[in-house]
C-alpha cells in the first residue's frame, strides 16, 4: 500500500488510456507523455501499461508501507527516499515504511513514478488513468489517499541500472503534419504557425495546451461541423490562437484543426510549462 | 470520399453527409483492419485513429474508400425508446421562444424519429438529429453549473439526453430514469452512432 503524504499540485493515476471508446465520447485519457510512463515501467520490469503516478511540478511524497521498487522519469524532480537522493530513470529501492519525496523539477512538468507490480486500482472501461475532462477514473489523489499496488510475481526481472534520456532543450521544436482543415485558413497558415515561437499560457491542463503567439487566421466562415479530434490536432478557435489537444482532448470538435503534431513529439509537448516557448515545424 | 491526413496516426474520411458517416463507420469496424485503434463519426466525416507500428497509413487511406458499404448503419436494430417525464425547466421558455404552447411543445418532441448523430462534450452524450425544426433553439445564454443525469434537453438542431451530471446551456424538457451510461455495461452507452431513438411520454408527464 502506498499512502499519499503530499499530492503536490496535481498528483493522478495513469495508464496508457482508454483507446476504443472515442465514437461513445470517451477520451483516451492516459498518461500525458506517455513514453516517460512506459520507460518507468520498464526500468522497474512492468508491462508498459501498467497504472503508475503522474504528478505535475513535483512536489509530492509518498510512504510506502512495503518495501518496494520505483522509477521515475520524465520531468527530474529531485527524488529523495528517506532523504536521500536517488538519481531519475533508474530502478530505485524502497524499504518498508520508506518515504518517497519528489521537488520541484527545474524543468519540464510531469513526472512519473512507476512501481513495480503497478497501482493496482479497480479500472474503468479497462483503464485506471484519471480522465480531468470526462471524470472517468480515480479522483486526482489527496492527502491520506492509500494505493494498492499489485503483484510482482511473473514481471521481468531488473536488469537495467540506468536508462539515460536527451533532455529536451529549453525551447523545442515539434514537428507537425499540415491538416486535416488547413485549407479553412490563409494560404500561408503554415508559414506563420512555423515562423515565430508560440508560449504555453497558464490555463494549460491534461485537455490542452493553450498557446499565445501569431494568429491563425481563417477564410472561411461558417460551422464547420462537428468531426473527431486526435491528440497533437491544433484546433483554432475564433481567437485564431491554437490549442495543442493532449490525452484528455474531447473526441469531436467543431473548430477546425491547422495542423497536428507528430505522435513522437506529442510527449514533448506534454511537457511544456507555463510561459516556456515553443517552434513548430513542418515534417510531412 | 475524400481522405485526408490528420496527423501521423489517423486519417480523416469525408463522407460528405452524416448517412454515409455512419455506413463507413459500421463498414470500418465489420472490416476489422489491424491496428485500428478507434473508429469516430463526425457531422460529414470518419476519423480513423490508428497504431502507425501495426496499420500503415498509406495503404489504410487507399483502402477506406473502396470498402463495401452496408445498405443502413442501423442494421435493422429496433429504435431506443426514452420514457420522458417532460416537466423540464426550460419548458416554457421553448414555448416562448417558438410560439408554441408548452403541450404543443411536448407534442413535437415526442412524436419525432431521431438518429444519434455523434457523440462527443462527455461519455455517453450523444447528438440526436430528427429535431422537429419548429424546435431549433439556440442554447441558453449562460450555462448551468449542473445538469442532473437523465435530463432531456435540445439545443439548435439537436436533441440529447445528459448521460451524467455536468454543466451543461441546452433548454431542458424533461427527465428520463433510463440508464444511458454505465460504465459496468459492455458497450456502456445505450446509444451509439446511428442508433435510432424515439421519446416515450410517460404517464406522470402528461400535462
Amino acid at each position: 500500500m502506498i499512502e499519499v503524504v503530499r499530492p503536490g499540485p496535481l498528483a493522478t493515476v495513469q495508464d496508457l488510456g482508454r483507446p476504443g471508446h472515442a465514437h461513445l465520447g470517451v477520451p483516451c485519457s492516459g498518461a500525458a507523455d506517455g513514453r516517460s510512463l512506459r520507460l518507468a515501467n520498464r526500468l522497474v520490469g512492468n508491462p508498459e501499461n501498467a497504472a503508475g503516478l503522474e504528478l505535475t511540478l513535483g512536489g509530492a511524497a509518498f510512504r510506502f508501507h512495503r518495501a518496494a521498487w520505483i522509477a521515475a522519469c520524465g520531468a527530474p524532480a529531485a527524488l529523495r527516499v528517506n532523504g536521500r537522493a536517488h538519481g531519475m530513470d533508474a530502478p530505485c529501492p524502497v524499504p518498508a515504511d520508506g518515504l518517497v519525496e519528489l521537488g520541484l523539477p527545474p524543468r519540464g512538468l510531469r513526472t512519473y513514478l512507476a512501481v513495480r507490480g503497478g497501482l493496482d486500482i479497480e479500472p474503468v472501461l479497462g483503464s485506471r488513468s484519471t480522465d480531468v475532462l470526462s471524470g472517468l477514473g480515480p479522483a486526482p489523489l489527496a492527502a491520506g489517499d492509500h494505493l494498492p499496488v499489485g503483484p510482482s510475481s511473473g514481471l521481468c526481472d531488473i536488469g537495467v541500472d540506468v536508462a539515460p534520456v536527451a533532455q529536451p532543450p529549453d525551447v523545442p521544436v515539434l514537428r507537425i503534419v499540415p491538416g486535416p482543415r488547413d485549407d479553412w485558413f490563409v494560404p500561408d497558415a503554415i508559414s506563420v504557425l512555423c515562423g515565430q515561437p508560440y508560449e504555453v499560457t497558464p490555463d494549460s491542463n491534461r485537455v490542452g495546451v493553450r498557446l499565445d503567439g501569431p494568429k491563425i487566421l481563417r477564410t472561411r466562415d461558417g460551422e464547420l461541423g462537428s468531426e473527431g479530434m486526435v491528440t497533437g490536432a491544433l484546433q483554432v478557435p475564433p481567437s485564431g490562437l491554437p490549442i495543442l489537444f493532449l490525452t484528455d482532448h474531447p473526441t469531436t470538435g467543431g473548430y477546425p484543426v491547422v495542423a497536428v503534431v507528430r505522435a513522437a513529439d506529442v510527449p514533448l509537448a506534454a511537457q511544456l510549462r507555463p510561459g516556456q516557448r515553443l517552434h513548430f515545424k513542418p515534417a510531412p | 470520399m475524400r481522405v485526408r491526413r490528420a496527423g501521423d496516426t489517423a486519417l480523416l474520411v469525408e463522407t460528405g453527409d452524416l448517412e454515409t458517416a455512419h455506413r463507413l463507420h459500421a463498414a470500418v469496424r465489420e472490416a476489422e483492419v489491424a491496428g485500428v485503434l478507434d473508429v469516430v463519426p463526425g457531422e460529414r466525416t470518419v476519423l480513423v485513429v490508428v497504431d502507425p507500428g501495426r496499420c500503415d497509413l498509406g495503404r489504410l487511406a487507399s483502402r477506406l474508400p473502396e470498402l463495401p458499404l452496408p445498405a443502413s448503419a442501423a442494421g435493422g436494430a429496433p429504435a431506443v425508446e426514452v420514457p420522458v417525464v417532460y416537466d423540464g425547466a426550460d419548458v416554457d421558455e421553448v414555448a416562448r421562444l417558438t410560439g408554441l404552447s408548452p403541450g404543443e411543445v411536448v407534442e413535437r418532441h415526442a412524436s419525432g424519429t431521431y438518429t444519434v448523430a455523434y457523440l462527443g462534450f462527455s461519455p455517453g452524450f450523444a447528438y440526436l438529429t430528427g429535431l422537429d425544426p419548429v424546435l431549433h433553439v439556440p442554447r441558453r445564454k449562460s450555462p448551468r453549473t449542473s445538469v442532473p443525469a437523465g435530463s432531456v434537453a435540445i439545443a439548435g438542431p439537436y436533441a440529447s439526453v445528459y448521460p451524467s451530471a455536468s454543466p451543461g446551456g441546452w433548454r431542458l424538457l424533461g427527465r428520463t430514469d433510463l440508464r444511458l451510461w454505465d460504465v459496468t455495461r459492455d458497450p456502456p452507452s445505450l446509444f451509439q452512432p446511428g442508433t435510432r431513438v424515439r421519446f416515450v411520454r410517460s404517464p406522470e408527464g402528461a400535462r
